[in-house]
């Protein structure tokens, strides 16, 4: 089991010191351009609206939710 | 210069470097990518259902996602109790006592066979719903945490994975209840925690108001966002696991992309002014739908920025949100004790 690490007992310079190897990480990171990103973002979401109910609707008849007819409700 | 300062100043190099390097790659935005894109038409959707039974505030609540129960979702809330419900019938399918009814977390495995919780007793407590006669009990307490549990998630039946007050996360062994690994790193109280599509990797929302991506195998940490300017609550992943949704005490939401490890939009609007407190995209990520302090769920179109919708019905605060995974309909919860199912 790997040490248990309890922040209240780091001391200031142990969090100094892993916010610093921890950018040092961060900085190596390989980035895509934004325009990439955006334009497979705008695809992902092109490609699933069709089947998604929240955005399309459903028909009454088709909807798994829709008002359970006859008997009766007690709360 | 003492060893403090030096380690601040390597630090903020290394921020600005990074600050740098992400401006490198901005050659568009997001709103002026979707420029020729059509507003998605307004979206009025309608309670269906209620599920009525919960005597206190509700914290939380997870979908089921095995076919076996992707209409099952279980709820956790101050009168001490989990309950899952068939959201078709709004019967409930078990109702749990727990030990501590100040719980703020639940979760659905994967497989259907677990639920699990956890709150101010600092414990992840896993309950077995499959038990052979019929009764369900508490399999396991995983306790390590030296804060209290703000969310947790099932990886399977054997691994979850738990985000705590105390600043860390942890991946836990469910057999043996032990920590396998603990991610330490936000210098604030781990508020909310979201698993990667592909369960490789996973996402947290902290009160240092930065999220973390983290890698579940290599137990490091990735990635780290910042941009939000107090606490963010509610954290998810866009339904292709390639970019973050967070919602925060700032009163908005914001789009992160994994690749270009950078904010692409905020989802905000002068007129709302109270925090997020949850949120969840639709099954193909075009909306965006978000509890706010205010009682009510703004729906966004996520493309565009602009609020589609809003989901009025609940009497108090709405503290969790969950889409169904075959995106059927959206589940709301609320301090109003009910939850409320849409569609």
């Amino acid at each position: 089991m790997p040490g248990v690490i309890n922040m209240d007992e780091l001391t200031d310079v142990d969090k100094a010191k892993m916010e610093r190897d921890q950018k040092k990480i961060e900085v190596k990171l390989e980035r895509w351009m934004t325009s990439k990103c955006c334009t497979e973002f705008m695809e992902a979401v092109q490609a699933g609206v069709e089947e998604d109910t929240l955005v399309k609707g459903i028909a009454e008849d088709k909807n798994p939710f829709k008002e359970l007819k006859g008997g009766c409700v007690v709360c | 210069m003492g060893e403090m300062e030096e380690l601040r100043k390597e630090a903020d190099n290394l921020k600005d470097q990074i600050t740098e390097a992400r401006k490198v790659v901005q050659d568009t935005t997001l709103q002026e990518a979707v420029a020729g894109t059509t507003l998605v038409g307004r979206v009025q959707l309608k309670t269906r259902k209620t599920l009525r039974g919960h005597l206190a505030k509700i914290y939380a609540m997870h979908w089921g996602t095995d076919t076996n129960c992707s209409k099952l979702c279980v709820s956790a809330s101050q009168d001490g109790k989990l309950i899952v419900w068939d959201t078709l019938t709004t019967n409930k399918v078990s109702a749990i006592p727990l030990k501590s009814s100040w719980v703020m977390t639940c979760a659905y495995a994967p497989s259907g066979n677990m639920v699990a919780c956890g709150g101010l007793d600092n414990m992840c407590s896993i309950y077995n719903l499959k038990g052979k006669d019929g009764n369900v009990k508490v399999m396991r307490e995983l306790a390590a945490h030296t804060g209290y549990l703000s969310c947790c998630r099932f990886l399977s039946d054997s691994e979850i994975i738990t985000s705590s007050g105390d600043c860390t996360c942890v991946l836990w062994d469910i057999e043996t209840g032990t920590e396998k690994t603990i991610f330490a790193g936000h210098l604030g109280d781990c508020m909310s925690l979201a698993v990667s599509p592909d369960f490789k990797m996973f996402i947290s929302g902290a009160c240092d108001f930065t999220a973390k991506l983290w890698d579940i195998r290599e137990a490091s940490c990735r990635q780290t966002f910042s941009g939000h300017e107090s606490d963010i609550n509610a954290i998810g992943f866009f339904p292709n696991g390639n970019a973050v949704i967070t919602g925060s005490d700032d009163a908005t939401c914001k789009l992160y992309d994994l690749r270009a490890d950078q904010e692409l939009i905020t989802y905000q609007d002068s007129g709302i002014m109270c925090g997020v407190t949850s949120l969840a995209p639709s099954l193909s990520g075009r909306l965006l739908l978000a509890g706010y302090d205010d009682f009510n769920v703004n729906i966004w179109d996520m493309l565009k920025a602009e609020r589609v919708g809003v989901l009025a019905g609940h009497d108090n605060r709405v503290s969790c949100i969950g889409v169904s995974s075959d995106g059927m309909a959206c589940c709301t919860g609320s301090w109003d004790s009910f939850l409320k199912i849409w569609n």
